[in-house]
């Protein structure tokens, strides 16, 4: 009765990836351009900056600290945006700080959402502000899904205080092949779309396996229609890119293309490649092709099937980005599983839990712990605080800001969300939640809850008016 | 299983296909059970809390008793459910299981039809009990569902039924439980693009159930200014006349009023509400005029105008109003993850520990989920609790049903267990580990 977007355009991508792929420049101003082919290095600059907070321990707490560590009793030490302590009981606590006494309770990195389409897909959804897919062409590589972002959306709201998400990657839809580039957030409100992208995260390219694109195209009389027709566009699209990258190497003057620009950034390793597939032997065929043309692909997306092929996830390097309990509403879900994150996990690949809805982001952790039950009865025994890191740093890897976020480390960003009890279980919600050491939402303080523009003034601002 | 403890669940003409689908239920025993659980936490779905150290015990089909301090009767199978839960089975109150197999797949899909009939269209025979998410939601301990059709033609879309979701093909608990028509902004689309148009429809269609009603041989369903062909305007006459419950799909507030006041010309409405996400904004009113809500529980965001004021407390301010409150699968996969009825209660309760947020206490999450959908569709009497003489309609959970790493290990409807395997569990069983062995992965089944 809802939301056609994810059986119709769904678009999910996902990007691998134990080895995170070198990141851009941390260099946000935007360069002069250097000649008539020249790229501009970074022409839509991050201009978030953290938003400051007083010093703050949490003192008391069972920690999980996204990596798969577990600290009873721990303390966690924030300040000047970072976490600068970490440890048991015994941790030195300094003076003149907040402490606020988190027994009973839980500490996490922040959760991290691979795969949404908030403020591409926004709330309301009407066709005004339907701006996910660019689907008048099977290959489009040269837009940005940055450029739809539409910050007003009320969802990001919801996934802060409700899933504690503090940071998320915005990808295109899917029904293309090569649907653009994906952008990696802050989940901060802001005015601009600048203002809550994450600072040096690489970008992302979406690309799509699978029905989608052929449905949306062969229903318009045109290329692709076959699951034949999808690899073969992929493939002399890539032929094309490489000549394109080659040159570009070379120093080569040519005419500028944005679309190549991205692809062959993909090719040499400065974009990563999260692809929506859902069937094995798909994702088997987009393998064997990013050897054919010499890229890697970060992870597959809602792979409903990757529990089929995990083995070959692990031996490739790439993740896979899942859902909880989604199967069967199309044909290439038929075969989904519960048990498929933990099936992931156990061979070794990297399993990551994503939403790719506004709902669900609401509530990954209870994502997380379907899996997480579904696994142990068939005597898979992962630990809290290893699941936790579906969640935490293995989406940072497959996005490339593993150095900087995704677990609770020494010098890492303090994103932090303290629940009031143990994040798996359905009675758990965020307590607090702090974005580079910020405190952005707050249980227990009303104005600590984002209300945006849209519902500004709205009945019902704010969600618990 | 609709009414009856013992039977052949497979009828005599069955090919050889739908027998190795349905291989599972083979082996499921199809005779009703004396059984008594015992030493289980006992959640009895009337709204009370749960009770620890409870038993419960089923005999002719029938739940004879439940709760603490309950005698073990002579000859009963005794379960032990030590450190486990039960529940009576959920009730999802709204869904469209059983209509689809793959919603995608348009052959496969019997929610909704351009066709020249409206009202008078009935899932009842369009319901395949052989559908896998029957099963897979079957071992997610729902055992019940109200299954409505989707408009395909007008703001009517037919008449639904409940069903049991039990490995057999006798699905139907109550047919044409009620009628289903669009009254928000999906309705006023059916009715040509305004609200205006769609009350006066509405209106207009019902006149004309009625002129039906006192002449139906002299009426015309082909005159110019028929809104109804002969068979839809006889289907509208139950709904005039109060014999069959009408439920409303509306989401806003206003449209909720709008609704309500339809009784003022058609006093014997039997209204049900479903959506009503800015349901707590009239709760009041809803409660006084006694009609019961059917809702998606965790809808919180504005996701349409009609939902500007969407909140989590939605069920919980209605519930504090006295509104009887069912949930039901009015966003999502509403064919396929019934399941999730237990995610919905269990963040109802987790909403009482959010300051400022209504949320609902254990016992009166897990009513929204059991004996409140059963009460909308008129079946209080006989299923969705533990209370004696209720259908035996029962899941053994290992852990709080309400979290989501607890599942059933047990299920029983009408007093029959039932398989719990499904294509999921084979897959998953196949797949244990993904590398081939000696043979192809086809080999292992």
């Amino acid at each position: 009765m809802k939301k056609g977007c994810r059986i119709l355009l769904i678009a999910t991508l996902l990007a691998g990836a134990a080895g995170p792929v070198a990141a851009r420049k941390d260099k946000e101003e935007a360069p002069a351009s250097q000649g008539p082919s020249a790229e501009p290095e970074n022409p839509y600059p991050s201009t978030y900056h953290p938003y400051g907070g007083r010093p703050t321990v949490l003192r008391g707490a069972t920690i999980f600290d996204g990596e798969g560590g577990r600290i009873d009793n721990g303390v966690v030490f924030l300040s000047e945006g970072k976490v600068s302590a970490i440890g048991g009981p015994d941790t030195p606590i300094p003076a003149d700080v907040v402490v606020i006494d988190a027994q009973g309770k839980y500490v996490t990195p922040g959760v991290i959402d691979i795969h949404s389409h908030l403020g591409d897909y926004p709330s309301p959804s009407v066709e005004a502000l339907s701006d996910g897919n660019e689907a008048t062409s099977p290959v489009t590589p040269h837009v940005w899904a940055e450029h739809s972002v539409w910050p007003q959306d009320p969802g990001f709201s919801r996934a802060l205080a409700n899933g504690g998400v503090t940071t998320l990657q915005i990808l295109p839809g899917s029904a293309n092949l090569f649907g653009g580039r994906s952008v990696t957030l802050k989940n901060v409100p802001a005015r601009t779309m600048q203002g809550m992208k994450f600072p040096g995260a690489p970008q992302g390219l979406k690309m799509a396996c699978g029905e989608n694109p052929k449905r949306v195209y062969g229903s318009k009389g045109r290329e692709p229609s076959t699951r034949m027709g999808n690899m073969a566009i992929n493939r002399q699209t890539w032929i094309k890119a490489r000549e394109y990258q080659k040159k570009r190497a070379a120093g080569k003057e040519q005419t500028r293309d944005l679309g190549m620009e991205t692809l062959a950034d993909v090719l040499e390793g400065k974009i990563l490649v999260h692809n929506h597939c859902y069937r094995a032997d798909e994702m088997a065929n987009v393998i064997d092709m990013s050897k054919e043309f010499g890229y890697r692909i970060a992870a597959f997306h809602h792979a409903v099937e990757a529990y089929k092929i995990a083995d070959m996830l692990r031996d490739n390097g790439i993740c896979a980005a899942l859902w909880g309990d989604w199967y069967g509403f199309k044909m290439e879900a038929y075969d989904g599983i519960k048990e498929n994150i933990p099936l992931v996990h156990r061979a070794g690949a990297c399993s990551i839990v994503h939403s790719d809805d506004q709902d669900g982001i609401q509530r990954l952790n209870q994502e997380a712990a379907k899996a997480l039950g579904a696994g142990r009865r068939m005597g898979i025994d992962i630990s809290d605080e290893v699941a936790w890191t579906w969640l935490a740093i293995n989406p940072a890897r497959a996005m490339g800001i593993a150095d900087r976020t995704g677990s609770l480390k020494v010098g890492k960003m303090a994103d932090v969300v303290l629940w009031n009890g143990n994040p798996f279980s359905t009675y758990t919600r965020p307590e607090k939640v702090w974005i580079d050491g910020a405190l952005l939402y707050d249980a227990d303080n009303p104005k600590r809850r984002p209300v945006s523009d849209f519902e500004l003034g709205q009945i019902g601002a704010g969600d618990v008016k | 299983m609709s009414n009856t403890a013992r039977k052949n669940p497979f009828g005599s003409s069955l090919s050889k296909t739908l027998v190795c689908a349905l291989a599972a239920a083979i082996s499921a025993p199809v005779l009703a059970q004396s059984v008594a659980i015992t030493g289980a936490t006992v959640a009895i779905g009337d709204g009370s809390e749960p009770v620890q150290n409870g038993t419960v015990v089923l005999d002719g089909g029938k739940v004879v008793a439940a709760g603490a301090g309950v005698a073990v009767p002579a000859g009963a199978k005794i379960v032990d459910g030590s450190g486990k839960w039960v529940t009576p089975g959920i009730v999802s109150g709204f869904s469209r299981v059983g209509l689809v197999e793959v919603p995608a797949v348009k052959e496969t899909n019997d929610t909704a039809a351009r066709s020249p009939f409206s009202a008078a269209i009935d899932v009842t025979p369009a319901i395949n009990p052989l559908a896998n998410p029957i099963a897979i939601s079957r071992a997610g301990g729902v055992t019940r569902a109200v299954v409505a059709p989707a408009t395909g033609t007008g703001i009517f879309a037919g008449q639904g039924a409940v069903i049991d979701l039990g490995a057999d093909m006798n699905p139907i608990t109550k047919a044409r439980a009620f009628q289903y028509v669009e009254m928000g902004e999906a309705g006023a689309a059916e009715a040509g693009g305004s609200r205006a148009a769609m009350i006066l429809t509405f209106r207009m269609m019902l006149r004309q159930a009625q002129d039906y009603a006192k002449a139906p041989a002299s009426y015309d369903g082909n005159s110019k200014d028929a809104l109804l062909n002969g068979v839809d305007a006889q289907a509208l006459v139950p709904v005039v006349t109060g014999a069959m419950p009408l439920m409303v799909h509306v989401e806003s507030a206003r449209d909720i009023l709008i609704v309500l006041a339809l009784r003022q010309d058609f006093p014997a409405l039997k209204l049900i509400l479903a959506g009503a996400t800015e349901g707590w904004m009239v709760a009041p009113q809803i409660a006084a005029a006694k009609v019961p809500v059917i809702t998606a529980g965790l809808e919180d965001l504005p996701s349409a105008f009609e939902k500007l004021a969407a909140t989590q407390s939605n069920v919980g301010r209605m519930v504090k109003a006295g509104v009887s409150v069912s949930m039901g699968m009015l966003t999502g996969d509403d064919a396929l993850q019934l399941r999730v009825a237990t995610q919905q209660a269990g963040n109802m309760v987790a909403l009482t520990r959010v300051p400022g947020a209504t949320g609902l206490s254990w016992g009166q999450a897990l009513r929204t989920i059991t004996s409140a959908p059963a009460e909308a569709m008129g079946l209080g009497d006989r299923i969705g609790s533990l209370t004696p003489g209720k259908a035996g309609d029962v899941v053994i959970w290992d852990g709080d049903p309400f979290e989501m790493t607890s599942a059933p290990v047990a299920v029983w409807i009408d007093g029959v267990q039932q398989p719990l395997e499904n294509r999921q569990t084979k897959l998953r069983d196949r797949y244990a580990t993904p590398t081939e062995g000696a043979l192809p992965k086809a080999y292992e089944w």
